[in-house]
């Protein structure tokens, strides 16, 4: 056995490896390019129906769709917005919900933890997993609605909502930190995903907790009744980018996202570490 | 207890309650270096509990465990290197290769190296019979080829010890064989085998020692001669006087295994009476003008070793 000898001094490598391992895993899998598939068709359906419209209808619809037919750019910021309350956390659900569930259910996970694999550390490769399709996801949506955009109408510089006009490459810019903000707004909703995954080997169990979840907090955000709680919820700045189009860029609701998000993400990687660190893996 | 240098695996009191039931209750495995182990017992007994909890997958309500002389689950990310298993049946991800799922496995495990990890995992397929198939979806594979694949996961690298639970599930008499054979090369290159089983001629065929548990406890453990030669021997007592004889014999003591007396049977078995040389047997046959055409007598098979350590009865118990 010409691999003896390296069973002989066992030596922990970096351990990159795995979390290239889940990375390819995550996008090998066919379910995982429908789920982009589907948000792809958003800004394409956007597009192509305010393509076919003869005029625009200002006043109804999500904001910035009137000036879709002026400046393609439009589409991605419109398909992003379109995107939030519901798609996004939907397949972002999915992918959460799945981290440890689903590898309950095919009988991996416990494959996974005897080959070695720290409990701690699986957690944290499956949450970075989720993080990173949150990336894709987010990017997806903006990057078919600027190609969408650039093919069906006129490109050209955009009028910030601050009254100041900038190029087409620093939109471009622009329309990229939405999505970074986009994607922190949804660390929060992956962790409690993680979470969700930790107490059930039925992954359809902890992806539909998961998205429910992101309908409640936006349903109580609803409510001027539960106006104290507000300030707490997990959607509460899901669409308070609008900072980031004024020049110069206003940088206080990212901050405030970033830091209400990382309180959900200790908060349920807490949880969800002590959950799974103890669980008797019996699947 | 024994020094723990030639264990390769030790419980003391191992208990483990789930349900609000002991469904493993105070044992005391001792498994020596180099054997080939049988796990014995019949369904629900508690074997996959055990190896779970061997393993670090599950906790244990009490008792102490060693696996490879150091203390689970405490040392378990220095131990679970140098140990294969099949726990459970096969669990792989259906929509990649065979190929494909043992090159995530094993880039999980830090302890490797990846430069010799394809030549490996080629290996470990080889060994297992499943070259051909190893670039088709497991989801295409059949029960046997998953199973197949599950123990080439065990032998990705060079192990000290293998846990296998019921190996043979699923595979048809050719994998039967091969998996026979590859517990004794694996033995040959000094690793230790646990395999866990019901099927008895399995382990009579393969196994230097065994264990048998029955409702979580566990009732016998040794090497296999110890086991058979704690078994109760078994008288045959060849005659064409089948009712005579039964009389005799339960005037002895003892009870024929066939007390309906299938017609035309011509012979009798039992279990040799208590207290009883054979010879004595014989001589009370003869002088109750019974025909002896022939007489043995036999060590208890493992089979015979079973059904008196768990029960005759085909419930589970509970
Ligand atoms: N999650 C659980 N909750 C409650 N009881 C459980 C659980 N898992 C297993 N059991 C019980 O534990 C007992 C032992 O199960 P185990 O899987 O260890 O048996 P086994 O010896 O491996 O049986 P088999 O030969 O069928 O594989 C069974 O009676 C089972 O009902
Ligand atoms: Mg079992």
């Amino acid at each position: 056995m010409s691999s003896s000898t390296t069973a002989a001094a066992p030596r922990k490598s970096a351990g990159g490896r795995f979390l290239a391992s889940e990375l390819s895993v995550l996008f090998r899998r066919r379910r995982t390019w429908a789920l982009l598939a589907a948000l792809a068709a958003i800004p394409v359906l956007i597009a192509v129906a305010v393509r076919l419209s003869s005029g625009p209808s200002p006043g109804r619809g999500p904001a910035f769709l009137d000036q879709v037919s002026q400046n393609g750019l439009f589409v991605a910021v419109v398909a992003t917005i379109v995107a939030i309350p519901l798609f996004l956390p939907l397949t972002v659900g999915v992918v959460a919900g799945d981290t440890v569930a689903g590898e309950a259910s095919t009988g991996t996970l416990r494959y996974l933890l005897m080959s070695p694999v720290a409990r701690g550390r699986l957690l944290a490769v499956k949450y970075v997993g989720a993080v990173v399709f949150c990336l894709a996801a987010t990017f997806t949506v903006a990057i078919v609605g600027t190609l969408m955009g650039a093919l069906l109408f006129p490109v050209g510089p955009v009028t910030l909502l601050s009254g100041t006009s900038i190029g087409v490459p620093e939109a471009l810019l622009r329309i990229a930190l939405v999505c970074l903000y986009v994607t922190l707004s949804l660390l929060g909703l992956c962790a409690v995903g993680l979470f969700m995954s930790t107490l059930t080997d039925v992954p359809v169990g902890a992806m539909a907790a998961t998205v429910v979840a992101s309908v409640v907090s936006q349903v109580v955000g609803q409510l001027p009744q539960l106006e104290w709680i507000h300030p707490w919820l997990l959607t509460q700045y899901w669409l308070g980018f609008a900072d980031l189009l004024r020049d110069p860029i206003v940088w206080d609701s990212f901050a405030a996202n970033a830091l209400l998000q990382a309180g959900y993400v200790v908060v349920f990687g807490a949880l969800a570490y002590g959950r799974f660190s103890t669980k008797d893996v019996l699947a | 207890m024994s020094g723990a240098a030639d264990l390769v695996i030790e419980t003391a009191g191992l208990t483990k309650r789930l349900g609000g039931r002991d469904v493993v209750n105070g044992i005391d495995l001792a498994v020596p270096r180099g054997s080939v182990f049988g796990f014995l017992g019949p369904n629900g007994s508690g074997k996959t509990t055990t190896i779970r909890i061997l393993l670090g997958l599950a906790s244990a309500t009490s008792g102490d465990v060693r696996v490879l002389g150091e203390s689970i689950p405490r040392a378990l990310q220095e131990v679970l290197p140098r140990v294969g298993a099949l726990v459970e049946g096969p669990g792989f991800y259906p929509f990649l290769s065979g190929t494909a799922n043992l090159l995530r496995l094993d880039a999980a495990d830090r302890y490797v190296s990846p430069s010799t990890r394809r030549q490996r995992v080629e290996t470990a397929l080889e060994r297992v019979g499943l070259s051909q198939a190893a670039g088709k979806k497991v989801g295409r594979y059949s029960l046997g080829m998953k199973q197949r694949l599950g123990i080439a996961n065990a032998l990705l690298t060079h192990r000290d010890l293998i846990v296998l639970d019921e190996p043979t599930n699923g595979l048809d008499p050719q994998g039967t064989r091969e998996v026979r054979h590859l517990v004794r090369s694996l033995t040959e290159e000094g690793t230790t085998v646990f395999v866990s089983s019901h099927l008895l001629t399995e382990v009579e065929q393969i196994c230097s020692h065994a264990a048998v548990l029955s409702a979580g406890s566990l009732v016998a453990q040794g090497s296999l001669d110890e086991l058979r030669r704690s078994g109760e021997p078994r008288i045959r007592v060849t005659t064409p006087d089948v009712p005579q004889t039964h009389d005799v014999l339960r005037r002895l003591g003892t009870t024929p295994d066939d007390d309906g007396a299938t017609p035309g049977a011509h012979s009798v078995t039992a279990l040799l009476p208590a207290g009883l040389a054979p010879d004595q047997v014989v001589r009370a046959l003869v002088e109750a003008d019974v025909r002896v055409n022939g007489f043995s007598v036999d060590q208890a098979g493992l089979e015979d070793l079973f059904v008196a350590l768990t029960g005759e009865g085909f419930d589970v118990v509970q």
